[in-house]
């Protein structure tokens, strides 16, 4: 046991040194490999836990919403609705929402008005996200005015501002009060946007809305499960459309890989000639071989994982941002929870570790199983 | 210790241009002795030495040592009597380029699991032995031709082999490094090595620490004294 682990360090050894008389052509390697890797890991570990980030905004939010329909468009649903719905049986709590979108022209940039129900927001007031602050440089105490849909100004005052910690979802919200959001759009009292219904039983969430479909002909009921679907799926068209665009890069560098790994320069032949000629057995040189693209190809994958993980953790992924996160003024600015998939960075190891690796042994078993005597030619 | 009956081998065989370097050799190596193949280029010497080392095996005829036949072991069994019996020294020394002259020493032993320290103190032992351990850290590209073969033979005596092999040792060599190899030949024969080199330069040949002289010409013994 000894015997073969002296072995196995020093066939180590003797790699790191033959890696390091190669300087040139190892470092470049490893260059390029490591980007590969970065640029790879980062669009994985990106568009994963943006898509964990979503499930879990979205486990807090209502199983079922409500909307009216009218010719094929969602139209405001009368409170009457809430009175239909609450006689369902299976159904826990009803309310009517109160949501909708203002342009603000002096930021050129597009507000989510939303009426909270609890804590209520006083008349006058508001409480507003984290992109707001940064577009319109408002704090505490700032007055804000908005022309009304009948062209009267409705004014509020900053109470606060929300923290960054939920900016992902919170960066563009502007919260107000029932009374300023109707005088706002000149919304009726007696009718919401839409209605968020919660259920007893999770599993009764498809029967009950198969009930209120029945019973509000003129709506449509939208599910949790299908919003996170929808969003899983758009996740999935950009990081799909990203590594695309990726893959051009990737097969140059496959290409790249594939000509330096399993190009052997006179220089290697010979050498495994002499090797062979000291009393190397031929598995002893494809031993070693071997280490030097495992050294180079892992080395490629650890470093490219960590820049991966610290750009996308902690830098907050700038190169994708505007593909990954999708198209807006506003951009949130928040730190994703650093989360690791074992089976995502098992896939990576092996579609860059194991064909750089298989890509080295082949020429060399080709010119290992050589006779010896060549170098005494 | 080696004993070589009607031994042949071709290049290229059954092709157009078919080629027979060695055409039924009959030799006996003693152990211990100093033996030196002489012949013009192209007589076959190298090949034979290549046989006697275990680094090529016959077309056909029998090689065997200590009165075992490995002519016709398979690779994996003549690599393992190469490296526990025979130590070369090439004609172009062969060392790797890039790493120091006391690692090109420890690579022969690299796959035997020897312990780092202990084989790095016997490289060490050997290359003072040797009167080049002044160059132990030296890269091999920057060794003279004499410091060169000194390091090569440092490395053929690393895993302390019965039989040294030395293609045209002093081919590349002048007159003054050439005596000082003749020089650790004797040393090693005086160490109980049995010693077989390649050559034609008189100096070595006429020298009296060799014991035999085999004559080749055209793949063919044609004097051996």
């Amino acid at each position: 046991m000894r015997g073969w682990l002296n072995k196995q360090r020093n066939l180590l050894d003797f790699s790191l040194s033959s890696l390091s008389r190669r300087r040139g052509k190892t470092l470049g390697m490893l260059a390029v490999y490591t980007a590969i890797v970065f640029l790879l890991a980062s669009v994985m570990l990106f568009s994963h836990a943006i898509r964990r980030e979503a499930a879990t905004v979205l486990a807090k939010s209502p199983e079922v919403l409500v909307q009216r329909m009218v010719a094929g468009r969602h139209d405001l649903i009368p409170a009457r609705h809430l009175d239909a719905i609450k006689g369902i049986r299976g159904v826990q709590s009803a309310e009517g929402r109160l949501w909708g979108y203002l342009f603000d022209p002096a930021a050129a940039a597009n507000y989510t008005l939303m009426v909270p129900t609890n804590p209520r927001i006083e008349p006058g007031k508001v409480v507003i996200g984290d992109g707001v602050v940064r577009v319109r440089s408002a704090d505490p105490g700032d007055l804000m005015s908005f022309r009304a849909h009948d062209g009267s100004l409705v004014q509020f005052k900053v109470e606060s501002a929300i923290s960054r910690d939920s900016a992902l979802v919170s960066t563009d919200l502007f919260l107000v009060a029932e009374e300023d959001f109707r005088r706002l759009f000149g919304i009726a009292p007696g009718l919401f946007t839409d209605l968020a219904i919660s259920v007893r039983n999770p599993r009764e969430v498809t029967k009950i809305a198969e009930k209120i479909d029945a019973a509000l002909p003129d709506t449509r009921i939208i599910l949790r499960d299908e919003i996170l679907r929808t969003y899983e799926s758009v996740f999935d068209w950009r990081e799909g459309m990203l590594l695309v665009l990726l893959a051009g890069s990737i097969l140059a560098f496959a290409i790249f890989s594939w000509e330096k790994a399993s190009g052997l320069s006179a220089e290697e032949r010979r050498e495994i000639g002499i090797l062979k000629a000291v009393g190397w057995e031929t598995g002893d040189v494809i031993r070693l071989k071997m280490l030097e693209g495992l050294v180079v190809s892992l080395s490629a994958f650890l470093v490219g994982y960590l820049l991966a993980y610290a750009h996308v953790f902690h830098f907050g992924a700038g190169l994708f941002e505007p593909v990954l996160k999708g198209w807006a003024v506003l951009y949130p600015k928040y730190k994703l929870a650093p989360f690791v998939d074992e089976l995502q960075v098992a896939t990576l190891f092996f579609f860059t570790v194991f064909p750089y690796t298989i890509a080295t042994v082949v020429p060399i078993w080709r010119a290992a199983i050589v006779d010896p005597d060549t170098v005494m030619r | 210790m080696i004993h070589l009956s009607d031994v042949r081998k071709a290049f290229n065989q059954g092709k157009s241009n078919e080629f027979w370097a060695l055409k039924g050799i009959d030799l006996s190596v003693k152990a211990g002795k100093v033996t030196v193949f002489r012949g013009p280029s192209g007589s076959g010497k190298t090949t034979l030495l290549t046989l006697v080392g275990c680094l090529a095996r016959p077309t056909s005829g029998r090689v065997r040592l200590k009165d075992r036949d490995i002519s016709g072991l398979p690779e994996r069994f003549l690599t393992d009597i190469r490296r526990s019996t025979f130590g070369f020294v090439f004609q172009q020394f062969n060392l790797l380029k890039g790493i120091s002259a006391l690692e090109n020493v420890m690579i022969p032993a690299y796959p035997l699991g020897v312990d780092r320290k202990e084989l790095a103190a016997r490289a060490h032992g050997l290359m003072q032995s040797l009167d080049i351990h002044a160059k132990a850290q030296s890269n091999a590209e920057w060794l003279s031709g004499g410091e060169a073969q000194r390091v090569a033979i440092a490395r053929a005596l690393i895993n302390d082999p019965e039989v040294i092999i030395a293609d045209e040792p002093t081919a590349n060599l002048d007159s003054e490094r050439s005596k000082q190899f003749l020089g650790i030949v004797e040393t090693l024969k005086a160490s109980g090595k049995t010693v077989l080199m390649t050559s034609h330069d008189p100096l070595v040949c006429d020298t009296a620490v060799v014991d035999h002289v085999v004559s080749l010409r055209d793949g063919e013994l044609v004097e051996a004294r």
